[in-house]
């Protein structure tokens, strides 16, 4: 808690009737790349302005270095906002655009326009100076709102789904030169996406949200690896997930199979959900792995082959499987799971696990 | 498909050509014909008249009077309209209410009424004496057209701008508080430049009218004030010259136009829908 830049701390914000955030609490560390991550709707947008100074909240209090800020108005907090809508001032060309901040600053003419020519390189749009805003493409218009931000320097750069527009090509650079301009400057970036993949390869912190409440806060490779519930490991890549019930430590029994697992402190004979990865799922010759079954569907992935199945007893539930190895339409066979292939996790409180059905 | 529209467009057509291209051609017939011994001639005389030092200054004080009047209509519209626009304002429909209510009386009454309240012996002046301060001999001075000018066309400059900042994307200003403007910066540099589609339609609809009346400068300038518009009805209805009218019609024409024609490409460089 000691070194947090912007810590919430309790925070809840109603619309009508709506609670979008409840009892939020989040601390960001100097230099941190966090990533709130959730399903449209969550109320990611909601936190970004609430720390940006847009929305008030009903309850909880902000802190900037450990000072409340709950009544400072934006234009006095060191932070700045690429903005989900861009909102570009249609009545100023780019360059005047991103000199907005620059010329609130004073700062002398030749060096707005140093800066400028320096972050529109950054953002890959060279020579773009002197175009109207509405001649642009989404995607400029974007890129236009991360140097308009990003010039300031700030301590603490907000972005909502600021790649959002871009195609998969310019996504990949700009995630690049996105993660080298935090690293170069030392800005700690508070970044919203709903692309678990974007999460997932920029992040040093993944905050996972979902319906105003936090899921799991930590590292991409904790929330793939260990996702902590079930709404967690199914946003998070994908899975498979189904009703299992906890014998005793290490033992879960699913699909009418008992298996060795890594987890414990269950309750016994306590129900859970079971996570399995895709391609954490082996395929064996029919009858020598724990159980069979039936091949759907094919599909080639490019890197590997997507395979639906379904398993032949009583139990029939949907297998999906991620391999390299390919089987035939229609043929069955066997599955091997190794233990620490296999996550067992509580079953979803209630609120939870309703907005989850609704998915 | 393209034929059947066009179908539709015919009877705008015909009330097109019956009340405005037919009078707009008699305007000009009248303005620069006349007749004379019996066959009709050219002439530009009449046109020629309007330069005369009296006329010239019947119109400049026409003009005068209506951009002060535009003025103090946005002067106080403006502000208004703001207020007006703001999400968290609570008597907003009360307050749009009472903007819009006047126009639904008939612009004669509500010149009339201001008679009763500025005369000699008017409401204001009882009023005055009522609080032992001076009385006021306001009614058919130039005060008096400005303040019915004011009164009867502040509506027409508060919509327009209403409208336009009403409509005012919020996060433009959230953004550009972001960035470091407080509220009068983020006012000079974000919502006033693009507001200025509304000014400039709110100057529009308040200056025509207020340039052309007659009803007003004869109602509450008693005569004193003669105005352009005054003085086109007087050519049609007290001294029948029907050519000099005309004449007084068409340059008075010509100049909004071209004045519009300015305020239309100074808005075009600024963007955004206006009027025209
Ligand atoms: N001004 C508002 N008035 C009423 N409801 C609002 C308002 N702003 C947001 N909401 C509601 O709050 C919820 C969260 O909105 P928010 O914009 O934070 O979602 P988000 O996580 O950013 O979603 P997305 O990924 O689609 O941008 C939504 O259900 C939305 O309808
Ligand atoms: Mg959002």
């Amino acid at each position: 808690m000691k070194n947090s830049i912007i810590r919430l701390e309790n925070i809840s914000k109603t619309y009508g009737d709506t609670k979008v955030l409840n009892e939020l609490n989040l601390s960001i560390k100097k230099n941190e790349f966090l990533t709130l991550l959730g399903p449209s709707g969550c109320g990611k947008t909601t936190t970004l302005k609430i720390i940006g100074g847009f929305e008030t909240p009903d309850e909880g209090n902000v802190y900037f270095e450990e000072q409340c800020i709950n009544t400072l108005p934006p234009y006095k907090r060191k932070l700045n906002t690429v903005f989900q809508k861009y909102a570009l001032f249609p009545n100023m060309n780019v360059f005047e655009n991103i000199a907005f901040g620059l010329r609130i600053k004073k700062l002398p003419s030749l060096e707005i326009e140093s800066c400028v020519k320096d972050v529109l390189n950054m953002v890959n749009l060279n020579g773009f100076e002197k175009r109207d805003i509405s001649s642009l493409s989404g995607g400029q218009q974007q890129r236009v709102a991360i140097a308009r931000a990003i010039v300031n320097k700030p301590d603490v750069l907000l972005l909502d789904e600021p790649l959002g527009a871009l195609d998969l090509k310019l996504r990949k650079d700009m995630q690049i030169e996105l993660k080298n301009i935090q690293k170069q400057l030392g800005i700690t970036f508070i970044y919203v996406t709903h692309d678990q993949e974007e999460a997932l390869t920029m992040s040093d912190t993944i905050v996972v949200m979902n319906n105003g409440l936090v899921q799991q806060i930590g590292s991409p490779v904790d929330i793939y690896n260990e996702p902590q519930n079930a709404f967690v490991a199914d946003f998070i890549g994908e899975s498979i997930i189904v009703d299992g019930i906890m014998h005793e430590d290490f033992v879960v029994e699913f699909i009418g199979h008992k298996f060795e697992c890594l987890d414990k402190g269950f309750d016994k004979m306590e129900a859970v959900d079971v996570v399995i990865r895709p391609e954490d799922v082996k395929i064996v010759e029919k009858d020598a792995g724990k159980f069979n079954v039936v091949i759907d569907s094919v599909t080639f992935k490019g890197v590997h082959y997507e395979m639906v199945a379904h398993t032949d007893n009583v139990c029939d539930t949907k297998w999906l499987i991620h391999s390299t190895q390919k089987a035939v339409e229609g043929s069955t066979v066997g599955i091997n799971l190794e233990p620490n292939d296999i996550h067992i996790m509580k079953k979803l409180s209630a609120e939870v696990g309703d907005s989850y059905e609704e998915k | 498909m393209k034929k059947n529209k066009s179908f539709c467009a015919y009877p705008y057509y015909v009330w097109m050509i019956t009340f405005i291209v037919i009078p707009l051609l008699l305007v000009l017939w009248y303005a620069l014909f006349k007749s004379e011994n019996d066959s009709i001639v050219f002439t530009t005389e009449y046109i020629k008249r309007f330069f005369e030092p009296i006329y010239i200054q019947v119109f400049l004080r026409s003009i005068v009077l209506a951009v002060i009047s535009t003025a103090i209509c946005l002067v106080i519209g403006y502000p208004l309209a703001y207020i007006l626009a703001g999400k968290t304002f609570k008597h907003k429909n009360m307050l749009m209410f009472l903007v819009i209510v006047p126009m639904w009386m008939n612009f004669l009454l509500r010149t009339y009424a201001w008679l009763t309240i500025l005369e000699k012996n008017g409401i204001l002046n009882q009023i005055l004496r009522f609080l032992n301060l001076p009385t006021q001999n306001i009614l058919y001075t130039n005060y008096a057209v400005i303040l019915g000018m004011v009164y009867n066309y502040l509506p027409f400059m508060v919509l327009p701008l209403y409208t336009v900042l009403s409509k005012m994307d919020i996060n433009l200003i959230n953004a550009a508080e972001d960035l470091g403007a407080n509220k009068l910066t983020v006012f000079k540099k974000v919502v006033f430049p693009l507001s200025l589609p509304g000014v400039v339609s709110g100057i529009t609809m308040t200056f025509m009218p207020a340039v052309t009346t007659f009803v007003i400068s004869k109602l509450l300038g008693g005569g004193q004030t003669t105005l352009i518009g005054d003085l086109i009805e007087n050519q049609f209805k007290v001294a029948n010259d029907w050519n000099f009218g005309s004449a007084l019609s068409l340059i008075l024409m010509v100049i909004i136009l071209l004045s519009m024609r300015v305020m239309t490409k100074y808005e075009q460089e600024n963007e955004g829908g206006g009027l025209f």
